[in-house]
């Protein structure tokens, strides 16, 4: 049973349910962002606030940093072992045609973790009181972050390449899964793009409204 | 044609090897690649050095032994085909060729490009069977199989073995080989009855063999020259999740 556990697949549907999970909590995550972009400050602090208090939404965030630790940990280690399996390399680049962001996973993975560090350190950890700042004014927070240019092109940055973490991921999460399908198979093809486009943009909407044309 | 051939030259697996360049003047587009590979190492015998040792057995596509990269693909830029079957005119005049041996960590080099592939062979002893009492051959119909499902299983079972999926794999991973073997048997009522102890014992040897894992790039399927598809692997998920 252990080796089960512990099995290269195992890991990897723990990787998927843990990722497909993370691609839930993004929507939601947008549409209080969204709010930013109202001129009173009011609805996005109350949206903040209720997500930092309501018990529900308390034991969630338990799950959600469960799945993110799981998420990059079993990536990590899944990816040293990958490097293992091919101590010595070719000197002529493959070539063969593969699915192209596949390929470079562990390194958009890297920077959007270096994102949600500084993330962290901008908002989760002045909530839970480790970073000196207003947490009842995130609002407030947020538009002065969204005033610094470099911090927008990190930003912004960060987003393109989530947007290419998530179509490889969308999609290689079923197959890991086991749904592989004639018919359904190029349709979660399709909903993969259009989420991987639709939720960075939607992100990339806000600092853009706010340092072009506010 | 005239070809720049370089080569990897190593003398056994003790020892550190490197590329070799080696000149080929008249190559005939009618040449296999394999043939020009002899007629290189004709020329090698005649000046008293070592020839290129690459391996090769039926050279009709259907033992897999012919491995090898061949400007970043293997069994060469053409799809679909063993390295055998390559033919010289898809090379340019004037063309450099990089020849390299199967790279991953469970596939030691034994000597210039020939690697030991006996990783797959232990994940077939250890469970790519079905147990039978020899004897009598029974009866073909008294097992009916639905005609789609011996269609798959035969598209599965064309796997050569060659390794081609794990040398394109940026993960060294083996999971095309091992879903095709799994799936040959899957699809079958004679294979169902051993299915469960089957996946997970030839997925413990992978792993304990030390291939990577699958990442769903899909560079295995774009290679193989028995062209086995993706939906191998995730039917092979499939077969492992119902074995808990
Ligand atoms: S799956 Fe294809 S590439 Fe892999 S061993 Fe079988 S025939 Fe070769
Ligand atoms: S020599 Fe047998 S497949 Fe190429």
């Amino acid at each position: 049973m252990s080796k089960i556990l512990f099995s290269s697949i195992t890991k990897k549907f723990v990787m998927a349910l843990a990722g497909l999970f993370l691609l839930t909590f993004l929507p939601v995550h947008l549409f209080i962002n969204l709010m930013l972009l109202k001129s009173e400050s009011e609805p996005f602090n109350t949206a903040a606030h209720f997500m930092a208090t309501f018990p529900l939404i308390k034991i969630m965030e338990i799950v959600l940093f469960g799945a993110i630790i799981i998420h990059i940990s079993w990536g990590i280690f899944l990816q040293i072992q990958n490097w293992f399996a091919r101590p010595v390399g070719y000197v002529s680049r493959n070539k063969s045609e593969v699915s192209f962001f596949s390929k470079f996973m562990i390194w958009t993975g890297a920077i959007i973790l270096t994102f949600l560090i500084i993330h962290w350190f901008n908002f989760y950890f002045v909530k839970i009181g480790l970073v000196k700042g207003n947490p009842e004014d995130f609002y407030g927070m947020a538009h002065s972050l969204f005033k610094i240019p470099v911090y927008n092109i990190i930003y912004l940055t960060c987003f393109a390449l989530l947007g290419f973490h998530l179509f490889h991921a969308f999609y290689s999460a079923f197959q890991t899964l086991g749904l592989n399908h004639r018919i359904w198979s190029p349709v979660i093809k399709i909903v993969a793009l259009v989420y991987a486009i639709l939720i960075p943009a939607g992100f990339a909407i806000i600092p853009i409204t706010l340092w072009f044309f506010r | 044609m005239k070809l720049t051939l370089k080569i990897w030259r190593q003398k056994n697996a003790g020892t550190k090897g490197s590329f070799k360049t080696y000149q080929m003047d008249d190559v005939s587009p009618k040449m296999a690649f394999l043939e020009m590979l002899d007629a290189l190492n004709k020329k090698l015998v005649e000046e008293g050095s070592d020839p290129v040792a690459f391996d090769h057995d039926c050279r009709e596509g259907i033992c897999g032994s012919c491995g090898m990269y061949i400007n970043g693909h293997p069994h060469g830029p053409v799809p679909a085909i063993t390295t055998c079957h390559l033919s010289m005119r898809y090379f340019k005049d004037g063309e450099t060729v990089w020849i390299e041996p199967w790279r991953a960590k469970p596939f030691p080099v034994i000597k210039d490009l020939i690697v030991d592939r006996s990783a797959f062979d232990k994940i077939q002893i250890a469970g790519g069977f079905i147990s039978v009492n020899t004897g009598a051959a029974p009866e073909a119909n008294s097992i009916l199989v639905q005609k789609r499902n011996s269609d798959e299983a035969f598209d599965s079972a064309i796997c050569v073995g060659c390794g081609a999926c794990v040398a394109a794999c940026k993960n060294a991973s083996a999971m095309l080989f091992v879903s095709a073997k799994i799936s040959q048997f899957a699809l079958l009522p004679q294979g169902r009855i051993e299915a469960k102890q089957r996946v997970r014992a030839m997925v413990d040897k992978m792993d304990e063999l030390g291939f990577g894992n699958c990442s769903n790039t899909g560079a295995c399927e774009a290679e193989c020259p028995k062209e086995i598809k993706l939906t191998n692997i995730a039917r092979l998920n499939r077969e492992f999740y119902k074995a808990f």
